[in-house]
């Protein structure tokens, strides 16, 4: 991993923290976008609909990145199936457990709660153990 | 002026994302690849995002309203059931496959990659199918009795 890439994924992870830091001191939220996503998904957007700002904020960041023709990228293994069968995978589990990466993972970790804490290593446990499968065994 | 810093953070939240590289399935597949050539990068981009969550959450936790003034949402959940570790087993099963999670997929939609849009489009149906079977399973008892 070159020193380039290291610094971009801390300062990265800095941001994204800060994001989240923005959103509880100003909003009191939490920045989980699974949790987000779904409720706007179920048409509630929030009072103030700040779920829906928070949205718009998150693509305009994918917009200007592709329009300055600097969007990284992606090396996505599978096909079609697969990223659809993940998705339906996504959806569900996160709804059951009420989280994801960012809302478990970073949000969670971040407020010292056991909860997110057993979350977050039990995803990522099934993550290794499903890559595993997926690359070394299958 | 709230409404402004809510977009911002999701600005900053989709800056900090493509950034980083966990926009890449490829990266992040490569840190959950224990066994492969192994990327430490999403390790990285966590314990960054933490260190700033961190000391809001600290601050958060010692306030009673947020700095502009209004309500503090912090999650009271503090449960460790069945529910949390089997759907964190299946998000992180769905994780493993395609390398893609809610932020990652729902930045990269739009670029020139099907496959996260199909993995957008799957995951809100899993939502949706995840409250719809919520909901039914949690019916109130009486609607079950005439149901018969």
């Amino acid at each position: 991993m070159d020193s380039a890439a290291i610094v971009r994924a801390t300062i990265g992870g800095l941001m994204i923290g800060g994001a989240a830091a923005l959103l509880l001191i100003c909003s009191g939220r939490i920045a989980g976008i699974s949790g987000i996503f779904g409720k706007v998904l179920g048409a509630d957007a929030g009072p103030g609909r700040w779920r829906l700002a928070f949205l718009l904020g998150l693509l305009l960041a994918a917009w200007a990145a592709l329009a300055a023709g600097r969007f990284p990228a992606a090396h996505v293994q599978g096909g079609l199936l697969l990223a659809g069968v993940a998705g339906i995978l996504t959806g569900l589990g996160t709804g059951l457990a009420n989280g994801c990466t960012s809302g478990h993972g970073v949000c969670g970790l971040s407020n010292l709660s056991l909860r997110s804490l057993v979350a977050t290593l039990t995803f990522m446990g099934a993550g290794f153990a499903t890559v595993f499968v997926v690359r070394h065994l299958y | 002026m709230q409404k402004i810093t809510e977009f911002v953070a999701g600005l900053l939240f989709g800056v900090g994302l493509l950034l980083s590289g966990m926009s890449d399935p490829g990266k992040v597949l490569g840190f959950l690849d224990l066994f492969g050539s192994w990327d430490p990068s999403l390790a990285l981009v966590m314990a960054g995002a933490i260190l700033v969550g961190f000391f809001a959450f600290t601050m958060a936790k010692k306030r009673t309203a947020n700095f502009l003034g209004g309500a503090l949402h912090l999650p009271k959940a503090n449960q460790i059931d069945r529910r949390l570790v089997i759907g964190a087993m299946v998000f992180g099963a769905g994780w493993g496959l395609a390398g893609f999670c809610p932020g990652p997929g729902i930045v990269s939609m739009f670029s020139r990659q099907p496959k996260a849009a199909v993995f957008v489009l799957a995951m809100a149906a899993g939502m949706l199918l995840f409250e719809a079977a919520d909901r039914f399973i949690h019916q109130p008892r009486a609607r079950h009795a005439t149901n018969r």
